[in-house]
């Protein structure tokens, strides 16, 4: 399951301070970050590389300072990154010039923000509609299309209301829905219910995953929490000092940190959460089966039925090949949180 | 560390005691040494900036060309762009249209009536505020009218009228500039804030001269003084646009004028509206001045009843500038205040039913003057008049609180006012140099104290040393005194919640007061001289001591404070050892605050005669001596501009300290 890829960038540098570039040089385009200290440099961003694929959602997790949100504007342009390579759909977006610029963000991209930068003289259609007003799309036709995304994000009922009278979340969904308008292929979202609480950020997140079951948009998501990460994200990128730490699925980060600190935030995640069953999977041992179940499925959302069954499942990858057997025996091993036999 | 201190007390006591010897024996020390120049300024020495700036002006006017104008042209131009719709508007409210000249004239439409200029301020009261407010300005032009003092105040309100739109589309495309052109916002700020120092009287004498006699000059000098704020507002209010919300207009595809049109100003909007209540207020209390050097208006009637010592009439017209400045104010803060409308459905027609009201009435007043001439002017006969009860009211004060009052006024005069008169006069003008110098560079370091020798040394060499000194010294005390009674007032303001309501009620109702309405009370009670300008001043300039005091008691963080008490602070060391210390800085800015009003109302006082730079001004402006004017002008902004920045580096240095200390 190959994906194209969508967005692109190598080598990315985002220094803070006077003459970054002439120091990025002298020290050969990777300054240590104590070279960049003696210069008087905040580095932002170091060296990062990021690969987004079609119709995946790749989140980028660090705490505050971490430099993520950076990232994300220096992959949206909203900030010159130092240097480095961007790609979009194989375009050099950094040679962009300003009006091709305009142009991608109005048909190509969207953006939903943390503390959601809705326009305070508009109402909740108008909001919607923001995006397409700029570009000079007629009135009726964009206000009859900002209806359908309203509805798409489940905020009908409230066109005429001001973002001021609207709750964090509903006006989060103006924000998602604002973004959404125009159809956009690659969609940023920085730390979108960061500002929300707990059980509002949870009905949020199942609300993202439905549509994106939906929209199959190529989504970079920013969050400073890890269990939101994991419940969203098809990739992770761990950020720790404006670097990345490790790129890899929930479940390689889980069960195979690439540093102490990345570990340090997998520790208290339950195995089964992000486990799959084809890292469950055991040699067969025998030839009598409850059933079949897919390679990718979450060993959490199985768990029950195989505990249930009294006898091994077997394993099914994509192709339809046997990859082995998972029996209640194992699932308790994982849940538990034991080493499991090789 | 002990040591540190130890020369800083002997600096500047040193510093006084070399000021009390010099002052107390100058004379007789320079002419002991032979240097009489010493205490008395050389005529010789004297730079004559004054004639030069007069020289330069007319040069403009006459000889100098922007191209194939002449600099003439232009102000002819900008004289008509503004007379035009001045005088329609004049037409339309106090003069009524007229075919021809003189005798011949044959009057075409009256003056509007005053009956739909009533209802409209009620109905736009309505619409902005609800129903109090629509009573309140209902109520506020019915008092101009009953007191007899319509014409005026329509006089007053087209200048008004005229003057704020310029005002505030000016100030907010100044602003719009200096925030997107940063050499816009590096050429404005010391413009801006030499056109805040500069008293008004100092720029209406070149505006005479460049647009003539009339009310085009008053206007632009209204436009000028009300202008400042309005840039800032402007550029503070797109400086405080969520960078999210920005980003977000990036991120939809604006281009960089969608950006600024749709996105920044829009959400600048709740910011800039106070900027316009601000031009307002400023207009206003410009147009009362202005009103003064014969553009006649409310400002006038005040004026011609003190010189007829009318007091009852001055009393009148006094509240008629109130009541117009509070309704002015409340209407202007509640449109300031005035969300974004809910679209309805129905039709504009509809919507603006009050509008389309209130035309008709307009329309229908004029055949019904006709027949009940009572509309069109309001009858003399029904006008009330209290103007008996105040004279009686100050006659019974003068003949049985007199004695009280010369006493008190006497006592003021002997036993602070002379005594420190004498003490700053007595400074020879080249002691006073070293000592700004030295002032300015012991707290703010040796930049600020050069920038106070090249001030001061450009106050001595406009030889105008004696007048500074009589500046410094009403200004000084006035603000000594505004400090003694407005810090503990706002002290008690501040712990007290209830108290600090009523305070703040009283001080937002003072600060809409033209600095002109002050003078009326003081001089009735107290005639001309030095003891009524310090109580003018220490009126007008005690608000922000209030304020200030109250807001930084207010500030003490209450875990702080807590802490105090948890620590075993009785009430006294609460307040001395934790929330004055902790409000210093924002009872710093108060003082600053307090000496920039001091200074700026010490020049209107000189209507009352005192004998200070603001007097100088004054006789610069009635004897159209632009030159003379501006560099009285520049010496009163100088000395406000040294104070600014001596107090601003003073509470630089507490924060400092107490930075390196935690």
């Amino acid at each position: 399951m190959e994906r194209p890829t969508v967005l692109e960038c190598r080598n990315l540098w985002k220094l803070y301070g006077a003459q970054a570039e002439a120091v990025l040089a002298r020290h050969g385009g990777a300054p240590t970050p104590e070279a960049l200290r003696e210069a008087g440099i905040v580095p932002a961003v170091r060296q990062a590389d990021v690969t987004v694929a079609r119709g995946e959602i790749f989140v980028i997790m660090g705490l505050s300072g971490s430099g993520k949100s950076t990232l994300v504007r220096c992959l949206s342009r909203l900030i010159e990154p130092t240097a480095g390579e961007i790609r979009f759909e194989g375009r050099d977006l950094l040679a962009m010039s300003e009006a091709e610029l305009i142009d991608l963000r109005r048909h190509r991209m969207g953006m939903v923000f943390q503390h959601f930068a809705l326009l305070p003289h508009l109402t909740v259609l108008e909001n919607t509609a923001f995006p397409l007003e700029v570009q000079g799309v007629d009135r009726r036709t964009r206000l009859e299309r900002a209806r359908e995304v309203i509805e798409l994000v489940g905020l009908t009922g409230r066109e005429t209301r001001y973002p001021h009278q609207l709750s964090g979340g509903q006006q989060q969904r103006v924000g998602i829905a604002r973004s959404l308008i125009v159809e956009p292929d690659l969609w940023f979202l920085d730390e979108p219910f960061s500002a929300l609480d707990p059980l509002i950020r949870r009905e949020m997140q199942d609300e993202l995953l439905r549509l994106q079951a939906r929209l199959q948009k190529s989504i970079v998501f920013i969050t400073h929490d890890f269990d939101e990460a994991i419940r969203l994200a098809d990739r992770i990128a761990v950020m720790r000092d404006g670097a990345i730490v490790q790129t890899a699925t929930p479940e390689e980060l889980v069960l195979r940190p690439a540093t102490d600190y990345v570990a340090a935030f997998t520790r208290h995640i339950p195995r089964a959460k992000v486990m799959r069953l084809a890292t469950a999977a055991r040699p067969l041992t025998g030839a009598d089966f409850a059933g079949d179940l897919p390679a990718s499925a979450l060993v959490a959302t199985v768990a029950d039925r195989i505990e249930a069954a009294g006898k091994p499942f077997r394993v099914i990858g994509a192709a339809g090949e046997v990859l082995g057997q998972v029996d209640a025996r194992t699932i308790v091993d994982i849940l538990l949180g034991r080493d499991l036999p090789a | 560390m002990i040591r540190a201190r130890a020369a800083r007390w002997a600096f500047w006591l040193g510093l006084a005691a070399i000021t009390a010897v010099l002052s107390l024996n100058g004379k007789e020390i320079s002419q002991a040494l032979g240097w009489t120049w010493a205490t008395r300024y050389p005529q010789a020495w004297q730079l004559n900036l004054d004639r030069q700036i007069s020289a330069a002006l007319k040069w403009l006017l006459e000889e100098a060309s922007l191209g194939p104008f002449r600099f003439r042209d232009v102000t002819r131009l900008i004289s008509a762009l503004i007379e035009a719709p001045y005088t329609l508007l004049r037409g339309l409210v106090v003069e009524g249209f007229a075919w021809g000249q003189g005798q011949q004239a044959v009057p075409i439409l009256p003056p509007m009536s005053w009956l739909p200029v009533i209802l409209g301020a009620g109905l736009l009261g309505l619409r902005l505020g609800g129903a109090r407010l629509a009573v309140l300005a209902a109520a506020a032009f019915l008092y101009l009218l009953l007191f007899g003092l319509w014409q005026s105040a329509m006089v007053t309100l087209v200048s008004v009228a005229i003057a704020v739109p310029l005002g505030v589309l000016g100030g907010a495309a100044l602003g719009v500039a200096a925030f997107r052109l940063r050499w816009v916002d590096r050429a404005l700020r010391p413009v801006l804030d030499l056109m805040q120092t500069v008293p008004v009287f100092a720029y209406l004498v070149p505006i005479l001269i460049l647009f003539g006699f009339g009310p085009v000059a008053a206007l632009v000098a209204t436009v000028i003084y009300a202008m400042p704020p309005m840039v800032r507002i402007t550029t503070m209010g797109l400086r405080s646009v969520p960078d999210e919300v920005v980003e977000a207009g990036r991120m939809a595809g604006c281009t960089a004028r969608q950006l600024l049109w749709k996105v920044q100003l829009p959400s600048a909007r709740r910011v800039m509206m106070v900027g316009v209540n601000q031009v307002i207020m400023l207009t206003l209390n410009m147009v009362i001045i202005a009103s003064m050097i014969g553009a006649g208006g409310l400002g006038y009637d005040v004026l011609t009843a003190l010189r007829k010592l009318d007091v009852g009439r001055g009393v009148e017209a006094g509240f008629g500038i109130v009541v117009l400045a509070i309704a002015l104010d409340r209407l202007s803060q509640a449109a300031a205040a005035l969300g974004p409308q809910e679209p309805g459905d129905r039709h504009w027609l509809w919507r603006n039913r009050g509008l389309l009201a209130w035309l008709a009435v307009v329309v229908a007043s004029y055949p019904l003057a006709l027949i009940f001439p009572a509309l069109a002017v309001y009858p003399e006969g029904w006008q009330l008049s209290t103007g008996g009860f105040w004279g009686a009211v100050v006659s019974w004060i003068n003949l049985n609180l007199y004695d009280q009052i010369e006493a008190a006024k006497v006592a003021a005069l002997t036993y602070v006012l002379v005594p420190v008169k004498t003490f700053l006069l007595g400074i020879p003008w080249a002691w006073g140099l070293v000592l700004a110098a030295a002032i300015a560079g012991g707290i703010g370091g040796w930049r600020l104290g050069l920038m106070a020798l090249a001030m001061t040394g450009f106050i001595v060499s406009a030889g105008l040393w004696p007048q500074a000194m009589v500046t410094v010294y009403l200004c000084g005390v006035s603000v000594v005194i505004a400090m003694l009674i407005g810090v503990p007032i706002g002290i008690l303001a501040g712990q007290n919640d209830r108290a600090h309501a009523a305070v703040t009620v009283v001080l937002d109702t003072l600060q809409t007061l033209p600095s002109f309405v002050y003078l009326i009370p003081v001089v009735m009670l107290f005639r001309v001289g030095d003891f009524s300008a310090m109580i003018a001043v220490v009126l007008y300039a005690v608000v922000p001591a209030i304020r200030y005091a109250a807001m930084g008691i207010r500030g003490v963080d209450p875990q702080l404070v807590e802490a105090g008490i948890v620590s075993g602070c009785t009430r006294g060391q609460l307040m001395r050892k934790v929330k004055l210390p902790l409000a210093m800085p924002s009872i710093l800015l108060g003082l600053n605050q307090t000496i920039m009003l001091a200074l700026s109302m010490l020049v209107i006082t000189a209507l009352v005669g005192t004998r200070d730079l603001g007097q100088e001004v004054y006789i610069a402006l009635t004897k159209a001596n632009a030159g003379k004017g501006i560099v009285a002008g520049l010496a009163v902004a100088f000395i406000a501009i040294m104070s600014d920045r001596i107090i601003t580096a003073a509470i630089a240095r507490r924060t400092a300290a107490r930075e390196s200390h935690a």
